[in-house]
């Protein structure tokens, strides 16, 4: 028999164990989470500058929110940004996955490779896009072959043309990520309603919009909520495609190239991009509490 | 009625498509695969083409008429691509090995063991999910800078080390493994340690498996967060760098295709060795956040 092990140690050892194995993920919760929260808050009634303290200037970054046209530009690009991708990327993905749901010979190939977009990164596709949009490049020059444009549309340097290439290359990466979740929603649907509309005498059409919508209609919900926040996020693509520079005058820039913007350099404002950062927050907090509360549901 | 019958009694059951239907379907498929791969196969069909092909004309050439790797050697003269590589390796094992160590302890202290202060912790990681990553980035890099750990791969890599979505989903996966299960081992004298390893972690492969290669890809892909942190060159990540040589050095397609592949390439073969887990992930709402 081996020594019994005190009680009392093993009571404080009990104690203690749960506290060491959560200790590392309660450490990254408080100093890269709970701690740079609070300190946005701070920081944006501040001045402070990557290469100076500052002190606190009371409502000035939001003073300052309201003069800057930069930000008029950036908000109406993303209101655009959502508007448009809001239906495309709720309804087209939703028809994909219905393409790809019933198992045919040579199925997994096809979504495995609708879904290759979403793997690869923001640059990465922004650079391909930015090559086919280019003056010179495939599109622009197919366009001509075919006499469909006398010169090339600049994709790349116009303000809008910039927001719509932005927005077409958000929803080709989108589609496969979307198509997936519809997918697992599709198989919920039952079959015997579409069995019965079927006997019905309704086609396919018309069971698309009386079976399988009705069916996925809380998923639809999610996805919209997904694109509405993703919208709002929106960065590399714009950067990149922009070169960085946010198109002519800056103003195909998105909220978040402001953010990053103001983190350094010599125009660098911590606390304008804290205030900005707030003002992300506000405008995204209530399409994320609807989604923690979808995927509470869901769950 | 008897044509109901006959679909019932067949193998696929309702909907097995005729003839015409998979033509249709097939012809579908087709049109979307070329609207997905061939923006990426003209990408590389670009980073083959040599330097006496014409990339710009007007009725190009799919399939490169000179094929040649010297626009992989060239890129990398002109950036250190494969420092960056390097770079984007480093960044994404330690957060890959981070999120298997730390998501897969908390998530089992928080599912299976009691103890105090639980219940506020886990309201705390369930409130950081409904923060977008980019309103506490620059607080973010404040922190890091704070800890001098600006313009470093450490510095990258240190707040997705730990993610907090991958904690929850941790504590999902040990809270689906029978309660009676543990509470016999409980009863057997085992120690948390030894429930753990024995009787946890074989039964939650499945998700470990998911977060470490969203873990990997994330952090391969990511963008904002290193343009950031990042300020010197030669610390750059894959992704950084490709947007510093697109910017400076945009005059030849060629090599920015060269490039882009370099990146994309790993991803690719990694995705295409382990695409269950990515369907998986997503469907078990692995949501990006």
């Amino acid at each position: 028999m081996t020594a019994p092990v005190l009680p009392a140690q093993g009571a404080l050892r009990r104690r203690i164990t749960p506290w060491l194995l959560v200790a590392p993920a309660a450490l990254w919760l408080f100093v890269f989470n709970v701690w740079p929260s609070l300190n946005t808050l701070v920081l944006a009634f501040t001045n402070a500058k990557p290469l100076s303290g500052g002190h606190f200037t009371g409502l000035d970054n939001f003073g300052r929110m309201l003069d800057d046209t930069q930000l008029v530009d950036a908000l109406l690009n993303s209101i655009v940004f959502m508007v448009v991708c809001l239906p495309v990327l709720t309804l087209l993905p939703l028809l994909l996955a219905v393409l790809v749901e019933k198992k045919i010979p040579g199925i997994t190939f096809f979504r495995t490779a609708f879904y290759t977009p979403v793997v690869a990164s923001a640059v990465v596709v922004a650079l391909i896009w930015s090559w086919l949009l280019s003056d010179r490049g495939l599109i622009n020059g197919l366009a001509q072959a075919m006499g469909v444009l006398q010169g090339p549309l600049p994709f790349l340097t116009d303000r809008w043309l910039l927001v719509f290439s932005a927005i077409t290359l958000t929803v080709w990466k989108g589609l496969g990520y979307y198509m997936i979740i519809y997918l697992s929603a599709l198989g919920n649907v039952r079959r015997e309603l579409h069995e019965a509309a079927a006997v019905d005498g309704a086609g396919p059409v018309r069971r698309f919009w009386s079976v399988t919508v009705p069916g996925v209609r809380n998923t639809m919900l999610l996805v919209s909520v997904l694109v509405a926040v993703s919208a709002l996020r929106v960065f590399s693509e714009l950067f990149v495609l922009s070169n960085g520079t946010g198109g002519p005058g800056g103003r195909a820039m998105s909220l978040v190239m402001l953010i990053q913007l103001y983190s350094r350099g010599f125009y660098g404002h911590f606390g304008y991009a804290s205030a900005l950062s707030l003002l992300l927050f506000v405008i995204t907090i209530g399409p994320m509490l609807l989604l923690a509360r979808l995927n509470r549901k869901a769950a | 009625m008897a044509d109901l019958k006959r679909r019932r009694g067949g193998r696929g059951g309702f909907g097995a498509p005729g003839p015409g239907e998979l033509v249709l379907r097939y012809t579908l498929l087709l049109l979307v695969l070329a609207i997905t791969v061939l923006p990426f196969l003209w990408q590389l069909s670009t980073s083959l083409k040599g330097p006496y092909e014409d990339v710009f004309a007007q009725t190009p050439s799919f399939v490169p008429l000179q094929p040649t790797l010297e626009n992989y050697a060239k890129v990398a003269a002109t950036i250190p691509v494969w420092t960056y590589a390097l770079n984007s390796l480093i960044v994404a094992v330690i957060v890959v090995g981070g999120n298997a160590v730390g998501a897969t302890l908390a998530g089992f202290a928080l599912a299976r063991l009691e103890f105090r202060g639980a219940k506020l912790l886990l309201a705390l990681f369930l409130s950081t999910l409904v923060l977008p990553g980019e309103v506490t980035i620059i607080s973010q890099y404040v922190t890091v800078r704070s800890m001098g750990l600006a313009d470093t791969l450490l510095g990258v890599a240190l707040p997705g080390t730990i993610g907090m979505l991958n904690v929850l989903l941790m504590r999902t996966a040990f809270q689906a493994i029978p309660k009676e299960m543990d509470e016999a081992a409980v009863i057997d004298g085992a120690t948390p340690w030894q429930r753990l390893v024995h009787l946890g972690l074989p039964n939650v492969r499945g998700m470990l498996s998911v977060i470490t290669i969203f873990a990997f890809i994330g952090a391969w892909d990511d963008f904002l967060w290193p343009l950031i942190v990042l300020n010197d060159p030669k610390n750059f990540t894959l992704t950084v760098g490709l947007q510093y040589l697109n910017g400076t050095f945009s005059a030849n397609p060629r090599l920015i295709a060269a490039g882009t592949m370099i990146s994309f390439l790993p991803i690719v073969i990694l995705f295409a060795s382990l695409q269950r887990f990515f369907f998986r992930g997503v469907a078990e709402g692995a949501i990006k956040g």
